[in-house]
């Protein structure tokens, strides 16, 4: 994996700090009573207070610091009973009150951790700065009209949580591992939907080179990254022109860039250097946030098993490798279905099948595990198909495809096809009698020394009996009758 | 504290509100007497007192997640200079 990049002059290493912006799953807005919902005609979602008319207070919505708490206590953060909502300031055609209300001296969460896993399976601890509870802005489109933009408020004053790393990411592909490590976690608290499609999970990347081992450089922060495929790209583009510059025995300079990613390339946001000055103050609106200890010690009590130890339980009792368990936890709903499979199952053959033949067949057809055609039970019926010799594993692999594309149950299509595996030991050694009848030149062959030819015979074997007999079974018996 | 005429521009053009080079020079006056007198506080000693938020000690009001406004875009549209579609109409702000 790609840590360094190797420059003309020798080695540099990435510096990366990652700030997301996590849309807070609600109702109602941060500071006001206007709907939540995505994608609702424009402006509809939208009260006095989000459209910034003179005159309007906001009032806090507990559910959304609720949520930030049970966010804070997910990423093992210090929870402040003591915060404060200041005033960022600046003009934008989508924000109407001129000025975003934000935490900045005081936010709600402060140093917490989280653990990412790389693919080689190592493990590595990502300090988390803090997370503050802030207001969204509106949506500006910019293709209605060539000569002007048109502003939809509906998104003003949604909740969103803001989680910034420690800048402890050394490559794109750690800050991609953190990014999808933060939105299942996010998924699993159920305090964000982690959909980066829609815009409710956003990342603006911090990216730095150096030597390595030595001081930090100066950095660039690239905004609005809404997936992590770009992100990636991103980092990878920005790591080469820093480097190009460094090199040329240039300075970076530090500044807002943009992906473009039509171009695949960053460039500078010009308009984003004056705003710098955001001004920030207490604001007089909102007097400072108090938590009672008991609410944080609610939250915490009901909070649900995390990705990480439903990992390690995965692993510990259930003998699944890191990978397979990595895998299987990463959305909580496919963690639900697969413990429903492995339920009183074999845990190792339930991970398989999810792993192998589940996810593949929906991913071909574009499906989430909450459409998929064949439920867990349905599923489980397959394995004690399998587990009790009815059928074989690579019958098992037939029937599964057809329960996919019809729906219908494992059993019905054993008996309506004739699948059931033969077991009959006076089966199995008819068919092999008649192969080896057949087959005298190579049973010689064989006899004098070919061992290779084993496999031949079974493959006969299973042929003749049209895939149906034990596999298990046709060896043992074809090794005695060969052998003798 | 003094105000030039440089901070005067930077200040008006973050609020966005334009001042001639008359006025800069006036207002670097009137703010930087207005700023004379509040520093007079650092005259007192606050060694340990906490920042006062309220005047009368009481909690952030809190309200329930509950969908209680909206549904009113022709309203909320009512003061646009401009709109079209539901939609605010500006001057094109694109990157």
């Amino acid at each position: 994996m790609a840590n360094t990049i190797e420059g003309a002059t020798g080695t540099w290493e990435y510096v990366i700090g990652l700030e997301v912006h996590a849309q807070i799953i609600s109702n109602s807005k941060l500071f006001s009573g206007a709907s939540t919902e995505f994608g609702s005609e424009p402006n509809t979602q939208v009260s006095p207070v989000d459209a910034g008319m003179p005159g309007m207070l906001p009032v806090i919505n507990m559910t959304c610091i609720e949520q930030a708490v049970k966010t804070g206590l997910a990423i093992e953060g210090t929870i402040n009973r003591y915060s404060v909502f200041d005033r960022k300031n600046y003009f934008y055609p989508d924000l109407p009150q001129g000025y975003q209300i934000s935490q900045f001296k005081q936010p709600i969460v402060s140093e917490g951790r989280l653990v990412i896993e790389m693919e080689d399976g190592s493990e590595k601890v990502i300090g988390i700065e803090r997370l503050h509870v802030e207001q969204d802005a509106g949506k500006s489109l910019h293709d209605q009209d060539p000569g002007h933009s048109y502003v939809d408020l509906n998104r003003s004053g949604v909740g969103l949580m803001e989680i910034v790393s420690k800048p402890d990411l050394r490559s794109p592909e750690e800050a991609a591992a953190y990014v999808r490590k933060l939105r299942s976690i996010l998924r699993y608290v159920e305090t964000c939907d982690g959909n980066m499609q829609d815009g409710s999970m956003r990342v603006d990347a911090n990216v730095s080179m150096r030597r390595p081992g030595e001081e930090y450089g100066t950095r660039c922060e690239i905004k609005n990254l809404n997936s992590v495929r770009f992100m990636s790209r991103a980092l990878e583009y920005e790591a080469l022109r820093q480097v190009d510059i460094l090199e040329a025995g240039g300075k970076v300079a530090q500044e807002t860039r943009l992906f473009d990613v039509g171009r695949g390339e960053t460039r500078s946001m010009r308009s984003k250097e004056e705003a710098h000055d955001y001004r920030y103050f207490p604001d007089p609106d909102l007097l400072p946030l108090r938590l009672e200890q008991e609410l944080i010690n609610g939250i915490a009590a009901s909070m649900p098993e995390l990705p990480d130890a439903k990992r390690h339980r995965f692993m510990a009792d259930f003998g699944l490798s890191p990978y397979d368990a990595s895998v299987l936890v990463a959305e909580k709903e496919n963690a639900d279905f697969y413990e429903a499979v492995a339920e009183g199952r074999d845990k190792k053959l339930a991970a398989n099948w999810l792993i192998s033949e589940l996810f593949g067949l929906l991913n071909k057809a574009g499906k989430g595990i909450e459409d998929s055609p064949v439920s867990a039970p349905a599923l489980g019926e397959l394995l004690d198909l399998i587990s009790d010799d009815t059928i074989s594993g690579r019958t098992a692999k037939e029937i599964f495809a057809e329960m996919f594309e019809t729906g219908k149950a494992a059993g019905v299509i054993v008996e309506e096809k004739g699948l059931k595996q033969v077991t009959d030991t006076g089966a199995i050694e008819a068919v092999i009698d008649e192969v080896m009848a057949r087959e005298t030149q190579k049973v010689e062959e064989y006899r004098s020394g070919k061992d290779k030819l084993f496999g031949f015979f079974v493959g006969q074997v299973m042929k003749a009996s049209g895939g149906k007999a034990n596999p298990k079974m046709v060896n043992e018996v074809l090794k005695t009758k060969l052998d003798g | 504290m003094s105000f030039d005429k440089t901070t005067i521009a930077r200040i008006s053009r973050l609020a966005r509100i334009a001042t001639t080079e008359a006025e800069q020079e006036r207002l670097a006056g009137e703010l930087g007497g207005i700023l004379a007198w509040v520093e007079q506080l650092d005259e007192v000693d606050v060694e340990g007192v906490a920042p006062m938020t309220s005047v009368v000690e009481m909690n952030l009001k809190a309200r329930e997640d509950v969908v209680s406004d909206g549904a009113n875009a022709e309203g909320i549209l009512k003061n646009a200079p401009r709109s079209a579609h539901g939609f605010f109409v500006v001057p094109k702000v694109v990157e």
